[in-house]
């Protein structure tokens, strides 16, 4: 990159540096990092959605009745934002039906259902012993083929965030395992476990996207995951930065301003600065993908929460129930009280614990009125400013907050709605109880639909305009004819 | 003399003066006028654009244009159903009006939907075509007819004129964007518009 954040960004020497804003929640991590990541085990009916992600839907490739084996493509990215979707084992499609899936969506997608054989019986894998021989292109067809998305959280397709910076030429690659959700701790289970694959992820991704430096950021806290990794990172060009702890030190954004200093610009991505952010878990699979020849067919997930008796790290197939995973933790059912996809945090409650993991779904909390009490009644805001001090954006929450009410679409744009990262920093401190990262969700969703709706109105309009032109026309044409003819009829 | 060819030609002068004043005033009348309706015209089209488009008719006009011409001349701004109080809210941001609840006369608030022809009933009568506004439905005499989902706005306009009422109107598979609802707990406006107060 030839531009001149792209020339200091080559000069800046990558150590921890300060965030904006943040908050210190207590952490509950201690309980599901006590065993090891243990594969679940295979449930009586797989639910594997269309749509892993927040892109299109995959085209489905089988039938109902269909036999299919472990890692057979089951359904096809037919569009640049969709995802290849793979059997995670071998069985019979039972049903291609909706269902409800966990995602920041609450709706019910197009699911194919697997009802396992339980035989596990596999296609034949394709291996590649040196990676190094092939091609970026090759590589990165490869990692579309795998089905692999953003395992953080967000789930954009690896591949076509790989694309853009190589198109972008990146200087930087981050490796994010910054997890700083009180209660997530399945990138810190991974990297104890595996950082040896996790680095060889790392430098596949450095080798494609081109990037001169990689470093793998994590916070100091994780004394396990940071040990493992540096002994992983021995012979490594990869470098490890350790940040301070702090909430949301992992978001995209603020992870780029830890590692570098530099800051995001507003309404920018990473790329915009020569940045490359790849999550842990998305290296893992890539990993994966390219060395074992593995589809993504499974994810860390870390289960928690005060009901579950052993809380713990799943490596849990793509599709299986969460009521399923919660009952192989042991329920205490009469503690229940709801579950949260996600961080306790940034999650969202789930609507029915039939719902199957995602390839997004990096955490699921069994709830309990002793960890999560009812939230207080909402207050008016006091003007406090609290909320202002800990938004990692910059923002003015409780301005933003104001507007929302008044549904001022305008000031809302200008006070910069769309670089909230919907953290709940804000709604964290506030003494007022006001759920203001509802407020914004909700503020995005109405403008989305305002958008769309006005462009489908102008089209509308056209459409109508093109209506009435055709019966104006039909009508003179018919008085012509009528001329026509009584002309003829009189000649 | 000279006296008298001086008064002439200030006559004339005076004349001529005032012949030009008038002309520009001519021309200052017509310019106004013509800049009042060009005026008129974009504010009827910028009303035009708050509405949904959808040229159901439920506003008691031909379509949505007639009725942003109708607001123009001071009509009330909440007879539009399909745009709900998104649209109430921009018209009455634009027109300078205080906000009003929906004209129940005119309909209620309900999402978005479009038509769809159960086909093996259709017995190809044509008169549904006929009613659609915007072409959205294609077939030919006694061929079965069929609604093309995109382009169909849920105006309801060609239900009614089926003789064999094989026309029903489902919710829109619109799923592109989330919905998030407002906090209930809240007095925000949208809400306090949405529940009733
Ligand atoms: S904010 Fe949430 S999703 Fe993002 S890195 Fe932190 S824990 Fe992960
Ligand atoms: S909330 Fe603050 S500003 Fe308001 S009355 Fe109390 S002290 Fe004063
Ligand atoms: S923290 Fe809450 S009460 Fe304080 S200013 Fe922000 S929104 Fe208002
Ligand atoms: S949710 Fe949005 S406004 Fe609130 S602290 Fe996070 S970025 Fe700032
Ligand atoms: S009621 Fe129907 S025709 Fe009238 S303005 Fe609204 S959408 Fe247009
Ligand atoms: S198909 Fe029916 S509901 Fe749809 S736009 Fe045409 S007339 Fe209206
Ligand atoms: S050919 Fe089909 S689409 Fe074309 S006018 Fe005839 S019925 Fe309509
Ligand atoms: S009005 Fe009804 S029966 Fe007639 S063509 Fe349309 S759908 Fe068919």
């Amino acid at each position: 990159m030839s531009t001149d954040s792209a020339f200091k960004l080559n000069d800046i020497k990558l150590r921890p540096h300060r965030i904006f804003g943040g908050i210190k929640p207590p952490a509950f991590k201690s309980s599901s990092m006590r065993s090891r990541i243990m594969p679940s085990p295979i449930p009586e009916r797989l639910i594997l959605s269309l749509r892993q992600h927040q892109g299109s839907a995959a085209l489905p490739l089988v039938n109902v009745g269909d036999m299919v084996l472990k890692y057979q493509l089951i359904a096809a990215a037919d569009q640049e934002s969709a995802l290849n979707l793979h059997a995670p084992t071998s069985g019979k499609i039972v049903a291609i039906e909706s269902a409800l899936i966990p995602s920041q969506l609450q709706q019910s997608e197009m699911c194919i259902h697997l009802q396992p054989d339980n035989k596990d019986n596999a296609i034949a894998l394709n291996e590649i012993s040196d990676y190094r021989a092939k091609t970026n292109a090759d590589l990165v067809a490869l990692v579309k083929q795998a089905g692999i998305c953003g395992l953080g959280g967000a789930g954009y397709p690896t591949a076509n965030k790989l694309k853009a910076s190589i198109d972008i030429e990146a200087e930087l690659l981050i490796i994010n395992a910054a997890e700083c959700e009180p209660y997530i701790t399945a990138d810190e289970a991974l990297l104890r476990e595996f950082a040896k694959e996790v680095v060889s992820g790392a430098e596949i991704l450095q080798k494609i996207c081109l990037a001169s430096r990689c470093i793998i950021a994590i916070e100091k806290n994780k004394k396990e995951a940071v040990s493992a990794l540096a002994a992983a990172l021995n012979n490594s060009s990869i470098s490890l930065v350790q940040l301070p702890a702090k909430y949301p030190a992992g978001g995209e954004k603020q992870i780029v301003q830890g590692v570098t200093g530099l800051e995001v610009p507003s309404g920018g991505y990473p790329p915009d600065i020569g940045v490359l952010v790849q999550n842990v878990g998305t290296a893992y699979a890539v990993h994966q993908a390219i060395v074992e020849g593995k589809p993504c067919i499974s994810r860390i997930t870390t289960l928690t929460g005060a009901p579950l008796q052993t809380p713990k790290n799943f490596s849990v197939l793509i599709g299986t129930p969460v009521s399923f995973l919660f009952e192989v933790c042991g329920i205490e059912e009469e503690q229940l009280t709801g579950a949260i996809v996600g961080g306790s945090i940034m999650g969202v409650e789930l609507a029915d614990l039939q719902a199957p993991v995602v390839k997004t779904t990096n955490c699921l909390i069994a709830k309990s009125t002793q960890e999560f009490p009812e939230a207080g009644k909402e207050q008016a805001c006091i003007r406090c400013g609290f909320c202002a001090d800990v938004c990692p954006a910059k923002l003015l929450p409780q301005q933003l907050y104001a507007y929302a009410r008044s549904c001022n679409r305008d000031e809302l744009e200008s006070h910069g709605l769309f670089d909230c990262i919907e953290c709940g920093a804000c709604a964290y401190v506030c003494p007022s109880n006001i759920p203001l990262v509802q407020y914004y969700r909700a503020s995005k969703q109405s403008f989305a639909k305002q958008l769309k709706q006005e462009e489908k109105s102008l089209y509308w309009q056209s459409r109508f305009q093109t209506h009435q032109y055709r019966l104006k026309k039909n009508q003179e044409d018919k008085l012509s004819q009528r001329k026509t003819k009584k002309n003829q009829a009189e000649v | 003399m000279l006296l008298l060819i001086d008064q002439v030609f200030i006559q004339l002068g005076i004349a001529f003066v005032g012949a030009l004043l008038f002309w520009r005033l001519l021309l200052n009348i017509y310019v106004l006028l013509v800049t009042q309706t060009a005026r008129q015209k974009s504010f009827i089209d910028k009303i035009n654009r708050c509405l949904p488009q959808t040229q159901c008719g439920q506003c008691g006009y031909e379509g949505c244009r007639p009725y942003a011409k109708a607001i123009a001349n001071g009509d009330a701004i909440n007879r539009c159903p399909p745009g709900g109080n998104e649209t109430i809210l921009k018209l009455a941001q634009l027109a300078n009006e205080p906000l009003a609840r929906l004209d129940p006369a005119h309909g209620n608030i309900a999402p978005l939907l479009v038509a769809v022809i159960r086909e093996d009933e259709c017995i190809g009568c044509t008169k549904c075509i006929v009613a659609c506004p915007v072409d959205a439905i294609i077939g030919g005499p006694k061929l079965m007819h069929t609604v093309i989902e995109s382009e169909c706005t849920g105006c309801d306009l060609c239900v009614d004129p089926c003789p064999v009422d094989c026309i029903d109107m489902i919710n829109s598979t619109d799923k592109s964007i989330p919905t998030w609802t407002l906090p209930t707990t809240s007095g925000a406006l949208a809400t306090q518009l949405e529940a009733g107060s």
